[in-house]
């Protein structure tokens, strides 16, 4: 059964830069599927695309098996919830939620019936006769989401939905996007650049980079297993180690080397062999930091270094430490605290250690990626 | 009390300016229609309704009614074509933008008078536009384009079409054409589109458009005197006549009168509905 939405190879081109340079992707009936990716990596022309805003300069656009890619605006069962919401100023809430049924020439009971239904779904029945300069930004986020929801689409669209509102309210949204995509079941494309909110609300992921799609999958096979070092280093933090592969004593497990770093050992997965470079990357939040050196174990990396920064964030403590060339990123929970427990502090010599199954190598490494990630990791 | 002071200090130029320059010669206006006229050419003295009464000269009529017809045609024109235009230049790339704003405002830089006296060469009886016109048979050889109420149309929509266009592109360039894709997206046309989100959105140029040319086509006058005939006078015409022919100020001041309501009214309206909307 071919996929509900599907994108088939479009390109787009504006002047010389490659916006979105052959990208292929299908999304289920149902779905929340987050396009993510830095400003200007082709997310929102290939959103605008499926709009009807901008044609393709080649490839085919599908929903539900018919070629939209020529078809108008208008024409097509989508509707999208604009980054600035795009209320009409001089409509009341009210009118700005009733417009498609209008423009559609549906009966005026029908039209007053969806409108409250509406009103309700959102809780702005006592809105319905302001204008949108006469609400707050949350309150005409509702009324864009009631506004495209009354068309009843065949998929929301969603362009940085929560970019212009302040970070309380931006988290109480995402709570309200998700209880209305489980109560209407239709699918969702979102648009955004923040990994916050795509983690929080997808079902799948596209991590978008330079027109291209990096990588797919759902949050947790993103994160965990990122398989560029523009996706480890854009999603969460992470530190990338460089070095080859020394020895392969088993299948499943190799020993590499690192600069500094005697036999470290690492899950290969990727079926590495003897003497191929790798790029290895580590989360923060996969170590561990001990003043005591940890037990030995054969799937266990454990490494001297010296603390220099420590960051206390309540939830979390983020600490920078030096192990040889490296200056690696590492937060460590407070899962319990003890008063009288020793803190590691600025200056302390400790041990760092991780599994041999929390390293991920990459398949494809850009020493540019590093630039996003918190903190420089090589110190000169 | 100290801060209504500093207000009233503050409009007190302008008011003053209202007052000196706008109402006390509109008022001396209407007060000499009640004057007698003398017969070298002054303001008699006591009061009298004569003036008024001659109003009702048989000739005002299909006069007013020429001045407001060719006022509104001249509207509805000048809006036809603003309207795309004032469109398209807010939607051209900024480059092209200040280049086609120039354009528009480059005729001003030539005296009014020298505009349309370059028209009456162009429709003179030998001119280019009378001879390709002959040419492409679309005139008759005896056809007179010139001293007729069309040339004076014409004229008319070229001189005012720029009061219309910079209100529309002013209204348009700071429209937020988001809003119609968002129409879009609703499900309307282009031209749903157009007519419900955009044409609303730039109302305050369209008022605007239409008063800064329908107030001065009503009281054209040089342009009937010039490119018009004896049956294309307009009112203003009348005026002129009745000043500086007939040396009857009361009756010129009469007609000046009419012509200030009927101008006043227009944007007494469109105040009025401003005014509510601001309420509501």
């Amino acid at each position: 059964m071919a996929d509900f939405l599907e994108f088939q190879q479009v390109s787009k081109q504006y002047g010389r830069v490659r916006a979105v340079d052959g990208v292929s992707v299908s999304i289920r009936r149902g779905e929340f599927f987050s396009l993510l990716g830095p400003s200007g990596c082709g997310k929102t022309t290939l959103l605008r695309m499926l709009a009807g805003f901008e044609r393709p300069d080649s490839g085919r656009v599908l929903l539900d098996g018919k070629d939209i890619t020529d078809l108008p605006p208008n024409k097509r069962k989508v509707n999208t919830i604009f980054q600035n919401y795009a209320l009409f100023p001089h409509l009341t809430v009210r009118e700005n939620i009733a417009f498609g049924l209008r423009i559609a020439k549906r009966p005026e009971a029908e039209v007053r019936a969806e409108t409250d239904r509406m009103l309700s779904l959102i809780q702005l029945e006592d809105q319905a006769h302001k204008r949108p300069d006469q609400i707050s930004g949350g309150q005409k986020q509702r009324v864009a989401i009631a506004r495209a929801l009354i068309n009843k689409p065949d998929v929301l669209l969603l362009d940085e939905p929560l970019a212009a509102l302040d970070l309380k309210l931006r988290q109480r949204m995402l709570l309200e996007l998700d209880q209305i995509h489980d109560q209407v079941g239709i699918t969702f494309l979102y648009v955004t650049h923040d990994q916050d909110e795509a983690m929080s609300l997808s079902d799948r992921i596209a991590v978008m980079n330079q027109g291209r799609i990096e990588q797919l999958g759902t949050p947790t096979e993103i994160y965990e297993a990122p398989t560029s070092s523009f996706v480890a280093a854009f999603i969460g933090d992470t530190n990338i180690f460089d070095g080859t592969v020394d020895a392969t004593p088993e299948a499943d497990y190799c020993r590499l080397r690192i600069d500094g770093f005697q036999d470290v050992v690492c899950y290969n997965d990727k079926k590495k062999k003897i003497g191929d470079t790798i790029h290895l990357s580590v989360r923060p939040e996969k170590f561990r930091v001990s003043t005591e050196p940890p037990a030995p174990d054969d799937r266990l990396n454990r490494v001297r270094g010296r603390v220099e920064e420590v960051v206390y964030l309540g939830s979390q403590t983020k600490y920078l430490i030096r192990a040889h060339e490296y200056r690696l990123a590492i937060t460590q929970q407070h899962s319990r605290f003890l008063l009288d427990q020793k803190l590691i502090r600025w200056e302390d010599d400790v041990w760092i250690s991780w599994h041999a199954d929390d390293g991920y190598m990459l398949d494809r490494y850009s020493a540019k990626d590093e630039h996003m990630m918190e903190m420089p990791v090589v110190v000169e | 009390m100290k801060r209504r002071l500093n207000e009233w200090l503050v409009t007190l130029p302008s008011f003053v300016w209202l007052v000196v320059l706008f109402v006390i010669p509109t008022a001396i206006v209407f007060a000499i229609t009640f004057k007698p006229s003398d017969p070298w050419g002054g303001i008699g003295e006591g009061w009298t309704l004569q003036t008024l009464i001659s109003l009702g000269n048989p000739n005002y009529p299909s006069i007013i009614w020429r001045t407001l017809y060719l006022s509104v045609l001249t509207t509805i024109i000048c809006m036809a074509l603003a309207l795309p235009t004032g469109y398209a230049i807010a939607r051209a790339a900024p480059r092209w933008r200040r280049l086609l704003l120039l354009l528009i405002v480059i005729p001003f830089w030539t005296s009014f008078l020298i505009r349309i006296f370059a028209w009456k060469v162009l429709l003179h009886p030998d001119g280019y536009i009378k001879r390709a016109l002959v040419a492409l048979r679309l005139v008759e050889e005896q056809t007179m384009l010139l001293y007729r109420a069309e040339a004076v149309l014409l004229v008319m929509v070229y001189t005012l079409l720029p009061f219309a266009i910079l209100p529309i592109f002013a209204a348009a360039e700071k429209f937020d054409f988001r809003l119609v894709e968002a129409a879009r997206d609703l499900g309307a046309s282009a031209g749903r589109a157009f007519r419900t989100v955009f044409l609303p959105g730039i109302r305050r140029g369209l008022m605007t458009a239409v008063l800064m040319v329908f107030i001065p086509a009503l009281g054209s006058y040089v342009i009937p005197d010039l490119v018009g005939g004896p049956r294309s006078e307009m009112v203003g015409n009348k005026i002129a006549q009745r000043t500086f022919t007939d040396r009857n100020l009361p009756h010129a001041s009469a007609l000046s009168a009419a012509l200030t309501i009927v101008v006043m009214a227009p944007m007494l309206f469109v105040l009025v509905l401003q005014g509510r909307r601001r309420e509501s």
